[in-house]
């Protein structure tokens, strides 16, 4: 008759292929953004954004995507500061622009290769608020989702790659990428990008640990070097 | 391949036992573990759809808790004495003949490839799932854990773990699709025995094997 265990050997090799592709995948996914980069970037369906290739997954913790115009858009800067702030939309504009373009890394895995980001160093903004030096011990940024929250060391906020961001690839920030302003942390994981940006709040003290923290997450989230890892970012 | 003239029932002589309880309560549970983990990994992955459903904490939750027990029907049905009917099946779509690889050469369109309980096409996708389920938790693993294993392996298991859900969604719904194209083999899932003219018409040599009788009543 010649039988054959075929079923067997089907199934050891798509477990085989899985598990080589969890060591190798991210060069192959890096080869397949190359080549597929210039295709989904011309689809005008949108049918290939549903591809796992070089896509950024929408988080949000909330039942909704929060939303705001840039019109009702208000950024509040306040806490251990001389002069508390109510920024619209044009006077974020009005700081002079940054400019950065880096990858973005989630923590569980997901990365976006180089990303364009237009917003306002985030020095910037603490400055024409003017911190408190004598008790300012962390910034901590809020959502208008209502729950979601991070934090950052005064030293890690004055990085010249943190920055209120309010564009991405050269177009307003959209709802789903947390728009009209986030934070956006160029070292750190996905995470520490407090997306829906409303209130900067320079704490007294050591701030209270934000929402993914408090759910295990590392404070201080370098990409490679956090979350259980001391090896380089990648 | 299925036959186009239903015999009337007046023909409609006997009963083959095709599923026993065991196997059929392992297929619906496992099939609702599987819609709820399609569902809620599309809300993960979907952005228009994690948009819509939000609520990030509770889905992820769902999903990963679901998929850990995702193995616990199968692992019940396969320790207990009543794993026979089970463990036979399993055995019948591991093993393929020339006549399986005659079927998956034409795709079922050749005549003289004559299936036995199951053809070509369910055992390639009974493997393919098997598989790719053990692929899923692996990599699933490695994205819920991910502090035990390096940025580069979060991104494999990211990647892998996304083409698979796709290779898994076209598997299912193709799955679904030929047990709605052929009503009478889907009740034999669901009341564990299919008319002895089916069986004879899409399964010869099954109602061939020695302990397979139609219950002529």
């Amino acid at each position: 008759m010649g039988e054959k265990p075929i079923g067997r050997r089907v199934a050891l090799g798509v477990i085989g292929a899985g598990l080589t592709g969890i060591v190798f995948g991210s060069h192959v996914q890096d080869a397949m953004e190359r080549i597929l980069g210039p295709i989904t970037a011309r689809d005008g369906t949108g049918l290939s954004s549903l591809f796992p290739v070089g896509r950024f997954r929408i988080y949000s913790v909330v039942g909704r995507l929060p939303h705001r115009s840039e019109a009702e858009y208000r950024l509040h800067v306040g806490g251990a500061v001389r002069t508390p702030l109510t920024l619209t939309m044009a006077d974020l504009r009005a700081f002079p622009p940054l400019r950065l373009t880096k990858d973005f890394q989630c923590v569980t895995g997901w990365r976006v290769h180089d990303v364009k980001w237009t917003g306002v160093r985030l020095s910037d903004v603490l400055d024409r608020a003017g911190l408190d030096e004598e008790t300012a011990g962390g910034v901590v940024f809020r959502s208008f989702d209502g729950a979601y929250t991070e934090t950052l060391t005064l030293a890690q906020a004055r990085r010249d790659d943190v920055m209120v961001a309010y564009e991405l690839e050269g177009k307003p920030l959209s709802s789903a990428h947390g728009g009209p302003a986030r934070l956006y942390v160029g070292p750190m994981y996905g995470y520490k990008s407090c997306k829906w940006l409303e209130a900067i709040d320079v704490a007294r003290g050591t701030p209270a640990p934000g929402y993914w923290e408090v759910r295990g997450y590392d404070v201080d989230g370098w990409v490679g070097r956090s979350n259980g890892r001391d090896d380089p970012a990648v | 391949m299925a036959v186009t003239t239903r015999p009337s029932d007046a023909l409609d002589e006997g009963r083959v036992a095709r599923f026993d309880r065991v196997e059929r309560m392992l297929h619906w549970t496992t099939a609702a573990m599987f819609g709820v983990l399609m569902f809620t990994g599309a809300v993960l992955y979907v952005g228009s759809l994690s948009a819509l459903v939000g609520r990030r904490e509770l889905v992820r939750v769902v999903h990963v808790w679901t998929g850990l027990l995702l193995p616990i029907p199968l692992i019940i049905a396969l320790v207990g004495p009543w794993r026979r009917a089970l463990g036979d099946d399993v055995r019948r779509l591991n093993r393929w003949d020339d006549d399986d690889r005659r079927w998956m050469r034409s795709l079922g369109r050749d005549p003289f490839a004559r299936p036995a309980k199951f053809n070509a096409g369910q055992k390639l996708n009974a493997a393919f799932v098997a598989g790719a389920a053990v692929v899923m938790l692996a990599t699933g693993s490695v994205m819920h854990w991910f502090a035990r294993f390096p940025d580069d392996w979060r991104t494999g298991a990211t990647f892998v773990h996304d083409w698979t859900a796709i290779g898994l969604f076209v598997a299912i719904t193709g799955h679904v699709g030929k047990a709605l194209a052929d009503p009478v083999a889907l009740r034999g899932m669901i009341r564990g025995w299919v008319p002895a003219w089916w069986a004879r018409a899409n399964r010869p040599r099954w109602v061939q094997e020695p302990d397979v009788r139609a219950d002529e009543g």
